[in-house]
């Protein structure tokens, strides 16, 4: 597996996305947002962080970078697309997710060590850990309140679209989602930061097994 | 004819404008001498920046030469944007800290985040990738309303800044005092890592070769910023608001990227940050180290509105901006490099062999000074300072209610936990923070390595009020416990001295005695000076703030995987380490219940500190012990309140000495958590970890609680008076 590691100006949790990928043996180059082409890469990683410094809204700018077009295709084309904390603000901007990122409701940024529930291990990032199994995550986000409608959450519900829910819910998220999937399962976007949580010594090694799975994407996807 | 309208040479010496730029009549007459005629407007503003105590440190330089600057590892000390250590493997570690009180007073918000961008700026222009941020903020105390409304506008600010551009804030500190009311102080840290072959200097060389400008449009902001800093609050100090600059970001992101990249770059000759004075100081000071002239064409750089005069665009202190010069002919890569980054840039002049810094504008002359005397002969004072009268007090807090004291302590802001202001901090963007915010200093693995840099910030000003000369010692050797704690072996520091009035005798004293105290901390400890900032006149409208030394410093962790998977768990032992002594000048008791500092000696042995440290420091990395905490403000009775309720467990402690002597503040001092049984030189076993209660039983006072109660009190210090809608 070869990923995309996706450089927006601004972004900032890119060279830890690379090592994540780099760590569970794929391969990985950053790609800059000019790119108009992904053709070359079996998955899409979007890092977190501040893309264009995200003053006007997050993922605001960066949803109408060059590279975006490609990223969509890339998910057309059935591959793998990891959007993490800005990331998954440009995916539902851009729309390969549904509903929205919004400030979370004290309005200030939080970042701490946050217990989730992996409440759907159905999906080919997610296979690897068992059925509502707790996992820590850090989270560091200002707008991680997600956000939609009941007609869209209905539909997420239905479909098994919830990934990730938080355990002490951070933010305000409608139904404590911190992650979701695309009906076709090949997108997935969520606010905490797995590549932050690959090493017990820096607090967490939960998120070895999402990056683990992802390299056996082939295998895993159907 | 000038296209701009300007006060001409005589107005200047007539109507004395020179003094609304907070120069003296002294300081205008030896402008006249250097110059040999009367400056014009944009010179006597290039000189009053200069001269301003914020860049030319004019009453605190010879207090800065005490201190020891150099060591076996030190690879560059101050004089530099940051001091630069050697951490083995051909890598070095940069830091500094730096203070942005007056901005952050009038504009909490911006004055903060322009802090922590200017600090990392002067990091990255060594050439160093930064790995961690640190702040040292000090407030008033939280029942004013403004008080709230500057906490809560600063860390934002912080956050703000750290958070977007991508560096984790790892460590902090935070002490609320009535002395600070309206007059907040701001430090700011910055600790970064890089390839020694790399370090760069902020210096001007070779004639012909080109200065270029990159980063964010110059505007009329922060004009006089740092004589605005070198002044005392006053109620006109809110129409200064235009004097505070304001961060961007994003484009102190692309920036600092670029600038890494410029400096992988064999063609670049030196680079500086346009930091307080801007354009002003890193024109002059690279020429100045550079021994070279420098011309500048100030049409060419990039402005964000038109007829910015040449006076305006010298002092302007716009943010995210970097002064390089770079070999003749070899610009245009730099410049296309720039433009890949989305940054503007432009060559705006070159390095002559006239010594003079000249300035032109549609080939018009503004200004042409001498580089050398501008930078060399700005004025430096030696006042007299007057040691104050000690106290004759004795202090008995034995007949007090000491439970309530206990309580009144652990829930005051001050002793409380701090998650209010570190969870709006990133602390772990770089996937390499070992250690971060909450209860012990900050540690940041280097990358690739298994080294790690531990870095912490403290500063113990009701101890440097109370006893300068030993309060500067003990305010390193605070840190010094701060940086053993982890494991790590401490390498250097750097100092942000914030006071009040040099002109003031007694201030004027405690300058003296503390830096005093300081240096001879400094080499007792083995902790060499590599860089720092001075703020003074931190004064409010009534009063001065305490004095407040600053020290950041950093240590060097050989293989960190030691920390793996440390637990401390009930059943574990409490051990006290150091002698307790009567010692509550300077204390939290003492502010508590007198409301006052008392001017009394302070003792430290440094030997021992020192001995003491370092052996403590190899048990830990030896698994000997598994916890060490630096005794501090509050005493024995504070710092068990925080062990138990950070870790969620209860204690179980009895200790041989009277109840008031919990909350004693004498130095050297450590709680240490172990396995029962464990040899400790000049520790006592005084108790366990429990799973839950919290009980300390003394000769006379008994504290008991439930746990929750204990760790409720902590956790809402700061919440508790954050809540209410301002």
């Amino acid at each position: 597996m070869k990923f995309a590691v996706i450089q927006f100006p601004g972004s900032n949790c890119d060279r830890d996305l690379l090592n994540a990928a780099l760590k569970v043996g794929a391969e990985a180059e950053f790609v800059d947002y000019r790119t108009t082409s992904l053709e070359d890469f079996d998955g899409v990683l979007i890092p977190g962080g501040f893309s264009f410094g995200d003053y006007l809204r997050s993922g605001a700018m960066a949803g109408v970078a060059p590279v975006t077009k490609a990223i969509k295709e890339a998910a057309d084309a059935g591959k793998p697309v990891l959007g993490i904390c800005n990331g998954f603000q440009i995916l539902t901007e851009v729309g390969l997710l549904p509903g929205a990122l919004i400030f979370n409701d004290q309005h200030t940024f939080i970042s701490r060590d946050e217990s989730l529930k992996v409440v759907n291990n159905e999906t080919a990032f997610t296979r690897g850990y068992g059925q509502g199994e707790d996992v820590v995550y850090p989270v560091a986000h200002g707008e991680g309140h997600y956000y939609c409608d009941d007609e869209t959450y209905d539909r997420l519900a239905a479909n098994n679209q919830i990934v990730l829910t938080y355990n002490e819910n951070p933010n305000g998220s409608r139904n404590d989602i911190a992650g979701i999937v695309n009906e076709k399962g090949n997108v997935l976007g969520m606010m905490p930061h797995p590549e932050r949580a690959l090493e017990t010594l820096l607090g967490s090694d939960d998120g070895l097994k999402l990056f683990r799975e992802m390299t056996k994407w082939e295998a895993n996807h159907v | 004819m000038s296209r701009f309208i300007e006060p001409t040479a005589d107005d200047i010496r007539n109507q004395k404008l020179y003094a609304e730029m907070g120069l003296t009549d002294a300081e205008y007459d030896k402008v006249i001498d250097i110059l040999g005629r009367q400056p014009n407007y944009t010179e006597i503003g290039i000189f009053s920046v200069m001269w301003s105590e914020h860049c030319s440190y004019k009453h605190s330089k010879p207090f800065l030469k005490q201190f020891p600057t150099s060591g076996e590892r030190v690879l560059m000390g101050p004089g530099e944007g940051a001091g630069v250590v050697d951490i083995g493997d051909n890598q070095a570690v940069v830091f500094k800290v730096e203070s942005h009180n007056h901005p952050s007073a009038v504009e909490p918000y911006q004055g903060a985040a322009t802090g922590v961008g200017g600090i990392i700026r002067d990091i990255v222009s060594i050439g160093a990738r930064p790995i961690g941020l640190l702040n040292s903020l000090r407030f008033g105390e939280l029942t004013e309303a403004n008080n709230r409304r500057l906490l809560r506008g600063v860390v934002s600010g912080i956050g703000g800044y750290g958070n977007c551009i991508g560096i984790p804030t790892v460590s902090g500190e935070v002490e609320f005092d009535p002395s600070y009311d309206g007059n907040p102080l701001v430090n700011a840290m910055c600790v970064g890592v890089m390839d020694q072959g790399k370090v760069q200097k902020g210096t001007a060389k070779g004639v012909g070769n080109k200065v270029i400008y990159v980063g964010l449009k110059t505007g009329r902001d922060g004009i006089h910023g740092a004589t605005f800093a070198s002044e005392e609050l006053s109620d006109e100090s809110e129409s200064k608001r235009p004097s505070v600059q304001i961060g961007d970001p994003f484009t102190g992101k692309k920036l600092m990227e670029a600038t890494l990249a410029a400096i992988d770059q064999p063609e670049l000759v030196g680079i500086q940050d346009m930091g307080a004075a801007g354009l002003t100081s890193s024109s002059s000071e690279m020429a100045a180290k550079g021994e070279a002239g420098m011309n500048l064409y100030l049409d060419q750089v990039p402005v964000r509105e038109e007829g910015i005069s040449p006076y305006e665009m010298m002092l302007s202190e716009t943010q995210e901006r970097m002064l390089l010069v770079v070999e003749d002919g070899t610009e245009q890569k730099f410049l296309d490099m720039f433009e890949d980054f989305e940054l503007d840039a432009a060559v705006i002049g070159e390095v002559t062999d006239s010594d003079r810094l000249k300035l032109y504008y549609e080939e018009e002359l503004y200004a042409d000074i001498p580089v050398q005397p501008l930078s060399d002969e700005a004025p430096v004072y030696i006042l007299e300072g007057r040691k104050p009268e000690l106290d004759e007090k004795a202090y008995d807090y034995s007949k007090k209610d000491l439970n309530k004291v206990f309580d009144q302590l652990i829930e005051h802001p001050t002793h409380g936990a701090k998650n209010y202001i570190y969870e709006q901090y990133d602390n772990q963007v770089g996937s390499n923070t070992v250690r971060k915010s909450g209860f012990g200093s900050g540690v940041v693995r280097v990358e690739g390595t298994d080294k790690a840099i531990a870095m912490a910030i403290d500063g113990k000003s009701r101890y440097v009020y109370a006893d300068p000369y030993n309060g500067g010692k003990e305010v390193v050797a605070q840190v010094f416990r701060s940086i053993i704690s982890t494991g790590a072996v401490p390498l250097a520091m750097t100092d942000c001295l914030n006071y009040g009035s040099p002109e003031n005798p007694e201030i004027y004293n405690q300058l003296e005695e503390s830096t005093k105290g300081m240096a001879e901390a400094c080499r007792a400890l083995e902790t060499p000076v590599v860089s720092g900032n001075v703020s003074l006149y931190n004064e409010n409208r009534t009063a001065s703030i305490l004095p407040t030394p600053v020290i950041g410093m950093v240590g060097l962790i050989e293989d960190v995987n030691f920390m793996e998977g440390i637990s401390i768990e009930a059943g574990d032992a409490v051990y006290l380490v150091g002698e307790t002594e009567k010692s509550f000048a300077g204390s939290q008791i003492e502010k508590l219940l007198d409301n006052e500092v008392s001017k009394a000696v302070r003792n430290i042995d440094l030997e021992l500190e020192y001995s003491r440290g370092m052996t403590l420091r190899g048990m830990l990395e030896g698994g000997d012990i598994k916890k060490i905490s630096p005794v501090g403000r509050g005493g024995i009775a504070v710092k068990l309140a925080q062990l138990a309720s950070f870790h969620g467990l209860g204690l179980d402690a009895e200790i041989e000495l009277d109840g008031e002597d919990l909350f004693a503040e004498n130095a050297s001092r450590y709680i240490v958590t172990a396995k029962p049984g464990q040899d400790i030189k000049d520790a006592v076993e005084i108790g366990r970890l429990t799973e839950d209660g919290f009980r300390i039983k003394t000769r006379d006072v008994t504290i008991e609680r439930d746990l929750a109660e204990v760790a409720g009190a902590w956790e809402g210090a700061i919440p508790k008076c954050m809540t209410s809608v301002d």
